[in-house]
């Protein structure tokens, strides 16, 4: 029977190491099913999320050979040289092995407001054309595996998650933003709280969306020029004042009410 | 005793997938407090696996002259007790079809944004077993369109949430649910939870089978729980196959694709190319004479609904599933033991639209372009339409506090769910389970939880960690999927039963003295221990439901027992409950449907 070797992180945060299994491939297999024969074979104590097994679920995120990707969908015969090394997400603190704390990404999430109908469509059957929602659901595609936040320098290498909701968010916020019916003024957040500003476009997480979101091209950028447009441009500013251009009047952020939702984690504390 | 995290909500919902965040929605907008429990991450639930749509009467599509296709609440009724072979509560098919349309047109409130018909409304798609265009939807990921809508809006209602937090145990004081006991998936560490009322909606199980679409998540523990516990279970012995699941490659087996697929015009062919579904032998009586005769009337039907029928593919689930099977048996198979599945003539373009995460999932995972070549697929373990008894006006089960919505109550769906029906039902009776658990925990005090509850359950927990032998989870888990994959599967005999049962006692025996490694720190192998027994037995409660219901009605089909008995079994629900350690299993007349619902049936069920 074909072999492949993984070297699989097995560790805490008192330290760990790459550890190398043997494992024997059927076709199609992937880097998940990997992971599964270990547990159910070698060692049952090996620490990874999944769920759906489907790519539609984003719960087996990790980085294989150093690439942040779905270990569903992550085929071994993709890694002909027969070693495939599997290693947590490094943004973000590690559990155990395979497994970080991911709760931050739902902190961050919960501080943006849901749909605002507009009051004239409030409680009513939206009228919205396919073509004017087509971008919005190109971003309700995500699944938020939080690869995209992973890869993002700003977050993996600066670790400013006090400053910026990483690409994410800025997907989520964009999907929001240009809904037709929303009425909830998102620039305001976009600009200050999201910190949108942080973002320097290296297209790292377009890169790894198993989604194939244009998260940076799509998202990011019309966002930004939306941003820069209401704050930034001197002319648009100029033409505003005398009354030339009109800004979509919308509700400001604070008209919303702020229901607190905790996310409770149990972290790094072991059980005895 | 360790010390372990005490929390106190009004109302406590144990699951996070449509069901269980409707539900949180609905309790806070009463004003309630509300913990939300969830076994994984935020968002992760099965409701996203979910593809085909959510089915409700919106009645948004049109005929080519111009005419809207006549969907109302009332088809949808007799199309949903049709289905399911009427062993459906029909009080629960009435709420259902009469508050689908407004709970969908609520998550477009709430921000969901579905794919669009030319005059701007919600697009609906055909489905099998739905007279209309009935399923509003978004491409083919509907499911995650939903969860991530209600998980966005729950949020911003306001919950506590505990993510990774296994619960293994209701907590009573005397006859009445107060709370809940578990441990945190991370930590290992314990956690208890005290609650007014508690909300189950921890959808189903197909972890005991070994072709499944379910995740590690499925492994009966609400339905047990709730079991355990003192309440009722009804219809235990329907467990649907899902009549087209991945077959090839072997990575990718049990895998859904998604029935839309049919909608969409997929065609199923076996290996001599024939389209099958047109043999007669395969046409229930109930739907004869519904269906397109030929395969041109079929074709005709994808441009002119009104003037066509609908081609044989969209038979109900269960009819299409006994259809593969009962191909592969004659050996008209496909190459690697299933049939195929070809859409390549609708073309790339459409097929790239319409069905976009099943292109991505064949093309990254299988290495096949459907748009080119046909799929080969297999029945896989999908749903369960068994589970707990709810009163359909509130969800509340037969023990007090307990309430239970979605795929872990029974009684909507009967003896085979409609697809696209899954969806509307998380919501209408997330809802409602949620509306109720409130009501009732206005009128309540938080009970005493005596603290023995939790001592017995913490021993039965740590016992696998502490024993110096015994047996490991995962292989039992292993001889269960083996046995019940091929004893309790599509056919079922009593022969085949009895020695499924045989093995489940076996390994319950066996169970009883587990080992697993390491500690409790995110430790799957322990994990698995608790969930083996959970899975033992309700595999016992399906096996012997099974036994007990002598006919083939929808899901349930027996080989010894091949014709539909109405005059007795159809007249009957099965419900189960748990008596010291054995299940006993009631005989329980159905309750008799109103009269201006009976017309209803005779005048749209022909």
């Amino acid at each position: 029977m074909e072999k492949v070797t993984l070297k699989v992180f097995r560790g805490d945060v008192m330290g760990g190491e790459l550890v190398t299994y043997e494992v024997p491939t059927q076709p199609g297999m992937v880097v998940l099913d990997a992971i599964h024969y270990i547990q159910k074979n070698i060692d049952g104590s090996l620490a990874a999320r999944w769920n759906c097994k489907a790519a539609k679920c984003g719960s087996c995120s990790a980085e294989v050979n150093g690439k942040p990707r779905l270990m569903c969908k992550s085929r071994v015969d993709e890694y002909p040289e027969g070693v495939i090394t599997v290693t947590p997400m490094r943004a973000f603190p590690l559990l155990k092995d395979l497994v970080t704390d991911v709760s931050w990404n739902y902190r961050v999430s919960a501080k943006i407001p849901p749909l605002v109908p507009k009051p004239e469509v409030a409680g009513k059957p939206f009228r919205m054309q396919q073509e004017d929602v087509d971008r919005v659901q190109e971003f309700r595609k995500c699944i938020e595996c939080f690869l995209c936040q992973d890869v993002c320098h700003v977050l993996r290498e600066h670790d400013r998650k006090d400053g910026f909701f990483g690409p994410r968010q800025m997907v989520k916020l964009a999907a929001l933003e240009m809904h037709p019916m929303d009425n909830l003024n998102r620039r305001e957040q976009l600009k200050n709280e999201a910190g949108i500003g942080f973002c320097n476009i290296t297209k790292c997480c377009t890169e790894v969306c198993p989604e194939h979101i244009h998260i940076t091209d799509n998202a990011i950028i019309p966002l930004k020029e939306r941003v820069a447009d209401d704050y930034f441009d001197p002319v648009q500013g100029l033409l505003r004042r005398v009354g030339l251009i009109k800004r979509e009047k919308k509700q400001p952020m604070d008209s919303v009410p702020n229901e607190q939702t905790r996310i409770h984690t149990e972290s790094l504390q072991r059980a005895k | 005793m360790e010390n372990y995290e005490t929390y106190e909500y009004d109302v406590l919902v144990v699951g996070a997938g449509g069901a269980g965040l409707r539900a949180v929605i609905a309790a806070r907008e009463a004003g309630c407090s509300v913990g939300l429990v969830c076994k994984s991450l935020l968002g992760k639930a099965h409701t996203v696996m979910a593809e085909g749509g959510v089915a409700a009467a919106l009645n948004n599509m049109t005929n080519p002259d111009g005419t809207k296709e006549g969907d109302s609440w009332e088809v949808h009724f007799v199309d949903t007790m049709k289905g399911g072979a009427f062993l459906n509560n029909w009080r629960m098919v009435e709420i259902f079809a009469k508050e689908a349309p407004e709970r969908v047109l609520e998550l477009e409130q709430y921000g969901a944004v579905f794919d669009r018909t030319p005059e701007g409304l919600i697009a609906q798609r055909p489905f099998g077993g739905h007279r209309y265009r009935r399923l509003n939807h978004v491409g083919d990921r509907t499911g995650l369109e939903l969860i991530r809508t209600l998980q966005d809006k729950a949020v911003g209602v306001g919950m506590n949430v505990h993510m990774e937090v296994t619960l293994t145990r209701l907590l009573k004081d005397g006859d009445r649910v107060v709370g809940a006991f578990g441990y945190y998936r991370s930590s290992g560490k314990f956690v208890v939870f005290r609650a007014r009322a508690v909300v189950l909606a921890t959808g189903g199980w197909g972890r005991m089978y070994m072709y499944t679409s379910n995740s590690w998540e499925g492994t009966g523990d609400g339905v047990m729980m709730a079991c355990e516990a003192g309440a009722e279970l009804i219809d235990m012995e329907m467990v649907q196959f899902h009549p087209t699941g991945m077959i090839w490659p072997p990575g990718m087996r049990g895998i859904l694709v998604t029935e839309g697929v049919r909608g969409e015009g997929g065609i199923l062919l076996n290996s001599k190319g024939e389209r099958f579904m047109f043999n007669p032998e395969y046409m229930p009586p109930l739907y004869k004479g519904q269906f397109a005769e030929t395969p041109e009337e079929a074709e005709r039907w994808l441009v002119d609904k009104k003037n066509n029928r609908r081609p044989p593919e969209l038979l109900p689930r269960d009819v299409v599933a006994r259809a593969i099977y009962r191909e592969v048996e004659a050996g008209r198979g496909s190459k690697h033991g299933g049939v195929y599945l070809d859409v390549t003539h609708r073309g790339a373009e459409y097929i790239k639209r319409k069905l976009p995460s099943m292109y991505e999932q064949f093309h990254a995972l299988g290495n096949l372009d459907i748009t080119k070549e046909p799929m080969e697929v297999y029945p896989t373990i999908h749903y369960a339409m068994g589970g707990i008894r709810v009163e359909p006006e509130t969800g509340a089960t037969s023990v007090p506090g307990l309430f239970a919505a979605g795929e872990v109550a029974g009684g909507l769906h009967g003896a085979n769910r409609l697809g696209g029906n899954s969806l509307s039902d998380i919501i209408v009776f997330g809802k409602r389970a949620g509306d109720g658990a409130a009501a009732y925990a206005k009128t309540v005090e938080h009970g005493t939880i005596d603290p023995a509850q939790i001592e017995e359950e913490v021993d039965y927990l740590l016992a696998p960690l502490e024993a110096q032998s015994g047996e490991n989870p995962y292989q039992i888990h292993q001889e269960l999927q083996e046995a019940m994959q091929k004893h309790c599967m599509i056919a079922r005999t009593e022969k085949g039963l009895l020695t499924c049962l045989e093995k489940i006692q076996e390994l319950r025996r066996r169970a009883q003295n587990l080992k697993v490694d390491g500690d409790r720190f995110f430790n799957p192998g322990w994990h698995a221990a608790r969930d083996i027994r959970f899975m033992l037995k309700t595999s016992e409660v399906i096996v012997r439901c099974a036994l007990e219901r002598q006919e083939s009605r929808g899901a349930q089909w027996r080989l010894d027992y091949p014709d539909r008995d109405d005059a007795f079994w159809g007249k009957v629900n099965l419900i189960v409950t748990q008596v010291g350690d054995q299940f006993r299993i009631e005989r329980r007349p159905l309750p008799e449907m109103p009269a201006e619902l009976k017309a209803l049936i005779e005048k749209y069920g022909k």
